[in-house]
């Protein structure tokens, strides 16, 4: 008897029982169709954390000094200094503090984030001005209190007025906008758009202090970037002698990181999926000891005719196999109606379809037939002829 | 040849000394009343069981030692049975009970569909090919069942009550058919407590408590 004479009888079976077979395919279709949206759902929001980084250019690296130097910290000024002496690696370096503060225009209040910077910033952070102007290099040199504003702000606190030349008082000081960011995340709180930013040498009040902790360094090219961390360390550690007092990072550091905790993610993720699987196979694996007690009499008859204990097993195993492979298929097109409707819906995460998720998934459930269809198939094959005849 | 069941604590002696040879192209009926052991002296012939102690040769071979699927070979190629309750399996068509010994035997599709339907033309069930058993009367579900344990040409068949479940009319064809295939060559095995039905045979072996007590020729 042939594989596909098996899967013949397999399918007669599986009719003869349609509701109880579906019943039984529930488990897996379930399974595999939240393994593939959670996995999808994970992908896609990778995808959109890692488009956002690297919307943000590939040649940025990143400073953040973590220790102190009693004699002297790294300064604004020292980097600027280093980088006019080595062009050749990196073209641009712009201050980053950030603060949350306390915007007030009016009467009307609400806390955002502050990013104290120079000029280079609009550069090096690929920064769009959609109104007004950027942070010049006068605004440093004669100190103004300039400020640029994101969407988020404007929605909060500008109704119905043009916010250009209007001045708010960012924790007590007096700033005068003089240009909207362009819009990054659809103005949501908490986003790209929810912040405000004003020149560094303005912002010692607002900051509550003029040590600069972060900048950012634009490479001379993306070929340049390692060439570019790697002068920046060596500087860094000349003046601080420990090489826990900063950090030099670019985007591929923060890459590596994201993939650390999308790849932890998809741990779980795994994990939660494996197990429902195996009680999706526990659940097939009673229905079928059922059906091979129920099925004794034709098992017998089968027997009687000359069916061999291998030809009663295959029977079996591809029964199991069947069933879960078509709750396999049938939760892999569930799953992927899930990434459309639903995740693709929402519109939150970008939707994205992986095949070989899907494969994974469907192949899982196909072994977990196998695996979980053995025992009750064994247990049919094990049958005596004249036992199994002799039930009603 | 003797058999004997274990049930709990007792010990139960369901076939003691049979001796007992049955030739090529007998018709046998096997007759006693119900728990004599003539069905467990079928299941032995037939090869569903092995004795407990004692020889049994079917056709030159020695089978009291031989193991499930050897058995199982056996029954494919050279036993047909036929069965009081018909046996047929419900949720298939009559074409499909009837072309299973050939699956296991691993004859071709187009070849099975071909002998099958010829069976089943030959014990006059032609227009009933795809009728689930449920569909059809007892009689035709018991030619049905004829017509599977003809398919693969088996030179003996068993016939445990073949008449046991049927109406008279039905009975008769039956047996006819029974009656036919001893002409043709079969060795027929037929048990029954039906003394009517056993006088149609050529030999009757009367069984009672596990022994024989009479076994003589029909003139």
């Amino acid at each position: 008897m042939g594989f596909f004479q098996a899967y013949k009888m397999a399918i007669k079976s599986i009719k003869a029982n349609k509701g109880r077979s579906f019943l039984t395919m529930l488990g897996v279709i379930i399974g595999v169709a939240s393994v593939i949206s959670a996995v999808a759902f994970a992908q896609g929001s990778t995808k959109s954390i890692t488009d956002s980084i690297q919307k943000l250019g590939t040649n940025l690296i990143q400073i953040t000094l973590t220790g102190r130097n009693s004699n002297r910290d790294m300064s604004y000024e020292d980097l600027k200094k280093f980088a006019a002496e080595n062009t050749e690696v990196i073209s641009a370096v712009a201050p980053q503090s950030s603060t949350n503060a306390r915007v007030k225009y009016g009467s009307t209040n609400m806390n955002t984030t502050i990013i104290a910077t120079s000029p280079e910033y609009e550069r090096i952070r690929n920064v769009h001005v959609t109104q007004g102007r950027f942070i010049l290099d006068f605004d440093l040199e004669y100190r103004q209190n300039v400020a640029l504003i994101g969407t988020a702000v404007v929605n909060e606190l500008f109704e119905n007025v043009n916010p250009i030349g209007e001045k708010i008082k960012i924790n007590g000081q007096i700033f005068k906008i003089v240009g909207i960011l362009e819009e990054r995340a659809n103005g949501a709180a908490y986003s790209d758009d929810d912040q405000i930013i004003i020149p560094i040498s303005s912002s010692r009040m607002v900051m509550g202090t003029s040590s600069i902790r972060n900048f950012a360094v634009e490479a001379a090219s993306a070929e340049k970037v390692d060439a570019a961390m790697d002068k920046l360390e060596t500087f860094l550690l000349d003046i601080y002698k420990n090489e826990n007092a900063f950090r030099v990072f670019d985007q591929s550091q923060m890459l590596e990181t994201l993939d650390n905790v999308t790849g932890s993610m998809m741990i779980v993720l795994g994990g939660i999926a494996a197990i429902s699987l195996i009680v999706g196979g526990i659940g097939i694996m009673n229905i079928m000891l059922v059906s091979v007690t129920e099925r004794t009499k034709e098992i017998g008859i089968r027997k009687a005719i000359g069916a061999k204990r291998k030809n009663i097993l295959t029977q079996f195993i591809i029964e199991a196999a069947v069933v879960t492979g078509m709750g396999g298929l049938i939760g892999v097109l569930l799953g992927f109606s899930i990434i459309k409707f639903v995740i693709g819906g929402l519109g939150l995460v970008p939707a994205v379809y992986s095949i070989p998720w899907a494969l994974i998934a469907f192949g899982i459930s196909l072994l977990v037939g196998i695996i979980f269809g053995l025992f009750p198939a064994y247990k049919a094959a094990s049958l005596k002829p004249i036992e199994a005849l002799r039930t009603e | 040849m003797y058999k004997t069941y274990q049930m709990s604590q007792i010990q139960i002696q369901a076939l003691r000394n049979i001796n007992l040879s049955i030739r090529k192209n007998e018709f046998v009926a096997i007759v006693g009343p119900s728990g004599s052991g003539k069905s467990t002296l079928m299941n032995m012939l037939g090869c569903l069981d092995v004795p407990t102690s004692g020889t049994y040769i079917l056709d030159g071979l020695e089978v009291s030692n031989l193991t499930d699927d050897e058995l199982a070979e056996i029954r494919s190629k050279k036993i047909g049975f036929i069965f009081q309750s018909f046996n047929l399996i419900q949720k298939l068509t009559a074409l499909e009970n009837v072309e299973l010994p050939l699956i296991y035997m691993g004859v071709r599709t187009s070849e099975r569909l071909k002998r099958a339907k010829s069976a089943l033309e030959n014990v006059g069930l032609g227009d009933r090919l795809d009728h689930k058993p449920n569909e059809l009367s007892g009689g035709q579900q018991q030619r049905v069942a004829i017509a599977r344990a003809l398919i693969n040409n088996p030179p003996i068949i068993f016939a445990d009550e073949p008449t046991g479940n049927l109406d008279t009319k039905s009975g008769v064809e039956i047996m006819n058919l029974l009656k036919a295939l001893h002409k043709r060559g079969n060795t027929i095995v037929l048990i029954t407590h039906d003394n009517d039905i056993a006088k149609q045979a050529d030999r009757i072996i009367r069984i009672h408590d596990g022994v024989i007590v009479e076994d003589r020729q029909v003139i």
